[in-house]
């Protein structure tokens, strides 16, 4: 057998057919899986090279540690997931069954340890009992500290693949796209509905998963339409789509989410299935499609449910409309002696075409009383021996099915009658019925209508406009039902359009086949009660049984919501497409319910699982947020200073000397500015012109204070609240004319702001005459502070700066080094400040020049750390740093910017009596009783310790510096009650056991009076 | 992702804009002759309809104007955009129970 073929031996693909399929046998491809070299062919997956290899056994289950193989050939694999590529390129989880061959694709399995062929952790196995469902739930609950220890354990353990350790070398694009028609899905309803609005002209894109179109076409070797093989219909259709120009056909790619409005999100795998060395240069991994079409129609089939009997999870079990993929499609037979396991007519097809190409059929086990249907007919003809009324009881083998017991069944389908009879085989396949892919419906939040006789959901309702499932996905399961359906709805989206589809020429004659009669059974009984000698699996990839299930129940779970997060069923990277059915129709059976009663989990996207990478797409790196620079910005960087982010702005945060750490260089700076002049680039605080005969009004509106009487030529600071009355913003508004206002905001707060001002203007007051521009980009803004500001400038201005021709707060417009300028003499450090707004083009230059002539003074650059300081220095807020929208202008004590005499936003808030209650938190000053302390931004504050926890918590630090012109530390801090614990102790507990003693202070700390403001 | 119509714009993607809530919830012409549960009432307490709802939505990312619209809450389907100050059209407030 090749399962103990030795490492590195070629393979001869003992399992492949000499003909038939889809693959080019002319051309052999080689790959590795785990430490084995194997051949394949192009058009293989792995999992059908694998298969032709005579390889099942592909990794090891999630909690059990038990052996499992290949299941399905499609998206909805729950078992074959592959480790693919090495690190950093590489990928876990990845279904085997859509996994393209390549020449030198190497994968290997997963969860296992230390090899697949002996793995420890199969013990679990043995240990199942007391692994019950909801067992980490149990465990996990209590006590938490432990959560740390076992946490570890599953780690090792569980887990599905390998991340990559580094980042992803790999790029992904996304790309918009619009059309009038999507169609996903390209079998035989899907093509016939795309063809017919192409051809009424509308824009159609076609999404399919597979590499191939066609849809189950692709592995039905009968199949005809219109008298010949249905797949040269197929390729007649591809050809005419491709050669459309309204016509996209995107293969490779999932629809995997729908969203309101026909949006929808298509994942598309665009050089994953070449050898690296043929991804060429500059494709994309990955292409996230996010698409708004007109139309949408859902093509998207059906998905055969498994079985559930009891060892139903041995590799050689498959599905039998997989099992006949790999015939028809791959060439390639899953073994040599099978038993075919079913309970409706689709089975036989397993079975007939099994038997035609030489596979001993040892017997069809037919849970009906009766075999009957077109196939099953055509299987007695062909003298198949079929054990009707007979159930699968239990199978046998090691790391692949050796053996399984037929019994018969009982009337009511709840037990067997005796042992029953041993058939050997070494494949199983399975069919309980067929269940409609109707994700991207749901997902719609299209609704559902239980259809008893085929025992399937099927789509009801469409909740959103212009959208239609059609094919097996709709329940038309017969192929001629697929073609008339796809042309119905080709035809209605086109007339939706405004477009006329003509008739065709004639109609497309197929067969029609249906799978029914069934019988549906949920759980097949065998010999022994539910859960004992041997399982009966209804989700493999988590591992849940039939019996988790049950237990479920008998411990108060009813909601199938409930079960599902309980037992985890469905919850795998496969989210139960196989399983869920049977799992709900297990518990409605339990609670003697309908099963439309118990309902259905719901739907969500993804579909499949999808790269990250898609959805970073080239987002990444410099790409993932703008960054900000001011004009002077490259000055700063020549210059030293190391940068802060503050929000898309890239500020320079200090600016340190050769040896000079964040403390020293920041105490250097904060010094100059007292001691001689410091110049800051203030360019990103926001802007706004604020324009038009009511624009003072406006302001009064917006602003707690009054502007109607605010000078042309003046300043003056401004706090904005929100409607319930919590500061939202701060800054100086300057007069610049009559009807003319600069307001400046917080860096942060720029955008906020013009769009807080235009929401008011624009919903609530349409009757002012105002109008807002942001200008932050226009200009330069620089600040120069401290004692020697005004003689600097006075040697490049050409303004009289004295107090009393210039005084504090307010502006002028003059030259500065040659360049138009506005010059405010406002200040936020407390010292005789300049702030020169010159256009940004000029910037640099103008900086330069102060520079220049400042040098002789000792002139100092401060960036925003000395910035903090110095204004903390002075007790000025930083709003976002001792506000945190639930600050009042009453808790700051900043009563006296608060207008009694007209309304503004967020007035009437201030007189709710909460409001007024003593007990709100207040900003107040901290001096560390040990000066030398620096309190923790951010650390909590209590009146006392005490030894049982919690303590009370009464307010914490908002701000704290070293501040070198007190020689001491300082702190804002916000305090229940603050101002009535002026003088007052309270204490700041640190890690590590250490509580630190605190003074409650004004929160002024320097220049008292205002008198270096004012100079 | 709901794809908006915008009376100056077009239609376009709801990315481009933001929520502003529920329309026609008028600022009290004196808010300090109101209660304070009346105040609150106008500053918080909002209709959660399951159905026709009238909202209104701002274009931030094009032309930054604001707009009224109608729109189902349960099918999501946008029935109506209407300029600010205007008055809702007639239409069906349909709901869902
Ligand atoms: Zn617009």
């Amino acid at each position: 057998m090749a399962q103990s073929a030795p490492a590195a031996a070629r393979s001869s693909q003992p399992f492949r057919l000499s003909e038939g399929g889809r693959i080019d046998r002319s051309r052999s491809l080689t790959f590795r899986f785990d430490d084995r070299e194997l051949t394949g062919h192009p058009g293989d997956t792995l999992a059908s090279a694998l298969l032709a290899n005579g390889v099942h056994l592909v990794g090891r289950s999630f909690k059990y540690h038990r052996p499992r193989g290949i299941v399905t050939a499609g998206a909805e694999e729950p078992n074959a997931l592959v480790q693919v590529g090495r690190d950093p390129r590489t990928e876990p989880n990845v279904r085997a069954t859509q996994l393209e061959l390549f020449d030198g694709l190497g994968v290997s399995s997963q969860n296992r340890w230390p090899s697949l062929e002996f793995d420890v952790g199969g013990v679990n196995n043995l240990l199942s009992r007391f692994l019950p469902a909801g067992f980490y739930y149990k465990t996990f609950m209590w006590p938490a500290a432990a959560w740390e220890t076992y946490e570890k354990a599953i780690r090792q353990a569980a887990g599905l693949g390998l991340a990559p350790s580094k980042p992803d070398p790999d790029h992904y694009d996304k790309t918009f796209a619009h059309c009038d028609l999507l169609v996903v899905g390209a079998g035989p309803a899907g093509l016939s509905a795309a063809l017919t609005a192409a051809r009424a002209g509308a824009r159609v894109v076609v999404a399919e998963q597979d590499f191939l179109l066609g849809g189950d076409l692709l592995s039905d070797r009968t199949a005809k339409i219109d008298g010949r093989p249905a797949l040269e219909w197929v390729a007649e259709a591809e050809a005419e789509l491709r050669a459309s120009d309204r016509v996209r056909i995107l293969t490779r790619t999932i629809c995997f989410a729908a969203y309101d409005h026909n949006f929808f999100a298509l994942h598309e795998r665009v050089t994953d299935h070449l050898a690296p060395a043929d991804r060429p240069e500059g494709l994309p991994r990955h292409r996230l499609w996010k698409l708004r079409t007109k139309q949408a129609i859902f093509a998207t089939g059906a998905i055969e449910r498994p079985l559930v009997f009891r060892d139903n999870d041995r590799p050689g079990i498959l599905l039998a409309s997989a099992a006949r993929s790999y015939l028809n499609r791959w060439g390639v037979r899953a073994g040599s002696e099978a038993v075919v396991f079913t309970g409706n007519d689709s089975g036989y097809a397993t079975a007939l075409d099994l038997k035609a190409v030489g596979v001993r059929v040892n017997a069809v086990v037919d849970l009906r009383a009766a075999a009957e249907g077109p196939l099953s007919e055509a299987a007695k003809a062909a003298g198949l021996r079929i054990l009707a009324g007979h159930a699968v009881t239990g199978t046998e083998g090691d790391k692949r099915i050796a053996r399984l017991r037929a019994a018969p069944l009982d009337a009511d389908g709840k037990g067997v009658r005796g042992s029953g009879q041993e058939i050997a085989c070494d494949l199983l396949v399975s069919s309980a019925g067929w269940s409609p892919t109707v994700h991207l419906h749901c997902q719609a939040k299209g609704s559902l209508a239980w259809d008893e006789a085929h025992a399937c959901y099927l789509p009801d309702r469409s909740m959103q406009k212009g959208q239609a499932v059609i094919g097996s996905a709709a329940g038309a399961f017969g192929l001629a039902s697929c073609l008339a359906g796809g042309e119905a709805a080709g035809r209605e989206a086109a007339g939706a359009l405004g477009l006329e589809a003509k008739a065709s020429r004639k109609k497309t004659q197929a067969e029609d086949r249906d799978f029914l009669p069934m019988r549906q059974l949920y759980c097949v009984p065998s010999d022994k009660p539910l859960g004992q000698g041997g399982k009966h699996f209804v989700d493999q990839q988590n591992d849940v049984t039939a019996a988790d299930l049950l237990l479920a129940l008998r411990e108060g779970y009813r909601s199938i919501e409930h079960v599902k997060r309980y037992t985890t069923t469905g919850m795998g990277t496969d989210q139960g497409k196989l399983g869920n059915l049977n799992a709900i129709g297990i518990v409605a059976e339990r609670l003697g319910l309908p099963l439309p009663e118990v309902g259905v989990t719901t739907y969500r996207a993804p579909y499949t699982p999808v790269s990250f990478g898609a959805f970073a797409g080239r987002d990444v790196d410099a790409l993932l947020d703008p960054v900000r620079t001011t004009p002077i910005h490259s000055w700063h960087e020549r210059n030293g200073a190391l940068f802060e982010d503050v929000g898309q702005w890239r500020r320079a945060w200090y600016y340190p000397k050769a040896g000079e750490d964040l403390h020293r260089a920041v105490a250097r700076e904060v010094a100059a500015t007292r001691e001689t002049v410091g110049i800051m680039d203030a360019t990103t605080l926001g802007k706004i012109e604020i324009v038009g005969p009511d624009a003072a009004e406006l302001l009064n509106r917006v602003y707690t204070n009054a502007w109607s009487k605010l000078e042309v030529g003046r300043c003056r600071y401004g706090l904005m609240l929100k409607e319930d009355g919590m500061v939202m913003d701060d800054g100086v508004t300057s007069r610049l004319a009559e009807d003319r206002f600069l307001m400046t905001t917080t860096t942060g707060n720029a955008a906020p702001v013009l769009a807080h001002l235009e929401e008011w203007l624009q919903t609530e007051w349409p009757d002012l005459e105002v109008f807002l521009t942001s200008v932050t980009e226009q200009f330069a803004t620089m600040t120069l502070s401290g004692p020697n500001a005004r003689k600097l400038l006075a040697e490049l201005c050409d303004l009289d700066l004295s107090t009393e021709a210039f005084p504090h707060m307010s502006w002028q417009e003059g030259s500065v080094a040659g360049v138009p300028a506005r010059i405010f003499r406002i200040s936020f450090t407390g010292e005789l400040s300049y702030e020169i707004n010159v256009p940004a083009g000029h910037g640099l230059s103008v900086w330069q020049a102060l520079y220049r002539h400042g040098e002789k003074y000792g002139i100092t650059p401060y960036g925003t750390e000395a910035m903090h300081v110095l204004r903390a220095e002075k007790g000025f807020i930083i709003v976002g740093q001792e506000t945190d929208g639930s600050v009042t202008p009453l808790d700051l004590g900043m009563d006296w910017i608060v207008s009694k005499k007209k309304d503004f936003i967020g007035r009437r808030s201030l007189s709710r009596s909460d409001m007024a209650d003593s007990g709100r938190k207040q900003l107040v000053g901290l001096l560390t009783q040990d000066p030398k302390v620096v309190l923790p931004e951010g650390g909590a504050l209590v009146e006392a310790m005490r030894d049982a926890t919690p303590v009370p918590m009464i307010g914490h630090v908002t701000s704290s510096y070293w501040s070198p012109n007190c020689e001491r530390s300082i702190a804002l801090a916000l305090v229940k009650g603050g101002r009535a614990r002026l003088g007052k102790t309270v204490l700041c507990p640190l890690e590590g056991g250490k509580t630190v003693p605190c003074t409650v202070v004004e929160p002024l700390f320097f220049d008292k009076e205002g008198d270096r403001l004012r100079a | 992702m709901l794809l908006i119509d915008c009376p100056h714009c077009g239609p376009r993607a709801e990315l481009e804009f933001s929520y502003g809530h529920e329309a026609h919830i008028e600022r009290p012409k004196a808010p300090e002759a109101l209660s304070d549960a009346e105040w609150a009432d106008y500053l918080f307490l909002r209709d959660n309809t399951k159905g026709v709802i009238l909202e209104r939505w701002v274009h931030s990312h094009g032309c930054r104007r604001w707009f009224n619209v109608a729109r189902d809450t349960v099918t999501y389907e946008i029935l109506a955009v209407y300029p600010m100050g205007a008055e809702p059209p007639a239409l069906e407030r349909k709901t869902y129970v």
